[in-house]
């Protein structure tokens, strides 16, 4: 039977996926690997199913906690992102600070907000929203400051407000930088939520990691890696299919008829 | 007072910076086609900053329809080299974005919608674009983007229409059809028009008047009355009084280039 390339590329990722998981209980098996070191993907899934109830209420609470991150990084960050890609003067101002705070490993930040606002679901949100802003400010402010001057100049010829040219057309142009921003926020919120539940938490996957480890439950440790990394592609790929709706024409206009 | 007045015309764009255009004086009447041509970087898109009152000119006076310039007019529509259409808007949504901008179409365009849009279509019909209303840019060539831009600049009927190297970036048949349509425009419906452009041809084709500019600092150094009689075929650029208006820029552009 022969696959058209349509259907191949559709079922390359899972194949791909399958064949590591494969190689991973081969050479577990293989070389009789200790599942308290490296536990076989099989034994993961086993494990997985039988604490499928804790599991999900962990991966529940920390999904929810990077979405809440997430969606106040994407607000402020978008916010940021027009004063910064408007005004060069706030751009100047505000660049070394925004790149110098985001050169703060957040893991180092946890702490500081553990102390004010005390151990929980708070600093888990802080630190999804502090990790996942900034690559929407910097792609905001990119599509708004990388306008056409010809463009300007035609809209300003006619007498358009800065108002008016932001809306007509830095925002819309902004867009596909936006959602392209968004993609890798939402992965870096993940990273966020769960760096701040595995240092300072009772609740949430990263918690649920932490304990287990101490434990030396590896299989369970293992387990929620898996949900985490999935978690990451289904929220990826709902921006991905969000961007793909709504800023179709900036992928389209690729392939114009010159 | 003619329609345009450059009075003198000086502009640097930083305090201690170049001249960009020096000691230039001009008038166009309403309704005249005038071509400006010289050496890259002479400050002729300058010029067209200048009338649109993008930019105050740092010594002189710009006059247009009797007033100083003190800032943009919105009787002006203006054509780059570049379409510049928005990729997320249709054909159509682009030439109307000016009516979102432009009074007395900004503030009546939700309650007359349907007679914009039937001015746009029109428009689109004039320049060869009917049927490619709905069409995304990208879905055009590049002589016909060029055409919904001119549209797009002309929609909130200026009186003035500004150009700097529309047909630039066109091969030559397709710039030697948009020369034509861009012709019969003019002629319909008169309005005034400044062509920027590096293309004596389309210089003398098209304009009643050309101006010769010099290296930076800018300065006017001939100006050339072309009295071919109109309308103008395409044909009329193989005759030879077509070639000695063309002949005679060349070797004023040629001192240019060599000073």
């Amino acid at each position: 039977m022969k696959l058209s390339s349509k259907t191949m590329s559709r079922l390359a990722p899972w194949l791909l996926t399958l064949f590591v998981l494969m190689c991973w209980e081969a050479i577990c098996r293989g070389f009789s690997i200790p599942s308290y070191l490296m536990p076989t993907p099989s034994l993961i899934f086993k494990v997985g199913l039988e604490l499928a109830g804790p599991i999900m209420e962990h991966a529940t609470h920390t999904l929810m906690t990077t979405l809440i991150g997430f969606a106040v990084a994407v607000a402020v960050g978008a916010l940021l992102g027009m004063v910064v890609g408007t005004s060069p003067i706030i751009y100047k101002a505000l660049y070394p600070m925004l790149v110098g705070f985001n050169s703060i490993p957040k893991v180092a930040f946890v702490p500081v907000l553990v102390v004010w606002f005390g151990i929980g679901t708070l600093p888990a949100i802080l630190t999804a929203f502090l990790i996942s802003f900034f690559p929407v400010v910097v792609n905001v402010a990119a599509g708004l400051s990388t306008l056409e001057p010809e463009l300007e100049d035609v809209l300003r010829s006619l007498g358009a407000s800065r108002l008016d040219i932001l809306i007509k057309v830095g925002l819309p142009r902004s867009m596909p930088f936006f959602f392209a921003s968004l993609k890798v926020a939402i992965t870096l919120a993940f990273v966020g939520s769960v760096m701040s539940e595995t240092v300072a938490s009772n609740v949430g996957i990263g918690y649920l990691m932490m304990s287990a480890s101490s434990s030396m439950n590896m299989p369970l440790v293992f387990a929620g890696l898996f949900v985490i990394g999935v978690m990451g592609v289904m929220m990826y790929e709902v921006f991905a299919r969000l961007e793909r709706h709504i800023t179709g024409w900036a992928s389209r206009g690729q392939n114009a008829v010159h | 007072m003619s329609f345009v007045e450059f009075e003198k015309v000086s502009l640097r764009y930083s305090e201690d910076g170049p001249m960009a255009i020096e000691d230039v004086s001009l008038q166009i009447e309403e309704g005249e086609f005038i071509s400006v041509v010289g050496p890259s970087g002479c400050g002729k898109s300058t010029l067209m900053k200048l009338i649109s009152g993008l930019k105050p000119p740092s010594d002189g006076y710009v006059y247009v329809n009797g007033r100083q310039v003190g800032g943009p007019l919105g009787i002006v529509g203006m054509a780059f080299q570049a379409a510049n259409l928005l990729p997320w808007r249709t054909t159509l949504e682009n030439v109307m974005l000016p009516m979102e901008i432009v009074e007395p179409y900004r503030s009546t365009r939700k309650a007359r919608r349907a007679e914009y849009e039937e001015l746009a279509r029109a428009q689109l019909a004039r320049v060869g674009l009917a049927g490619c209303e709905d069409k995304f840019p990208w879905e055009l060539s590049g002589g016909m983007q060029q055409r919904a831009s001119i549209c797009r600049a002309l929609i909130h009927k200026p009186r003035l229409l500004m150009l700097d190297e529309p047909f630039g970036a066109l091969d030559a048949f397709t710039r030697e059809e948009l020369w034509c349509m861009l012709r019969d425009l003019w002629q319909q419906q008169p309005f005034t028009v400044i062509l920027v452009t590096h293309d004596l041809r389309e210089a003398v084709f098209l304009a009643d008047t050309v101006y010769v500019m010099s290296k930076r600092p800018g300065r006017i150094l001939v100006k050339r009355e072309i009295d071919l009689p109109r309308p103008r075929d395409l044909d009329v650029t193989y005759t030879d009084a077509f070639s000695a208006h063309v002949h005679v820029l060349r070797e004023a552009i040629g001192r240019v280039r060599e000073n």
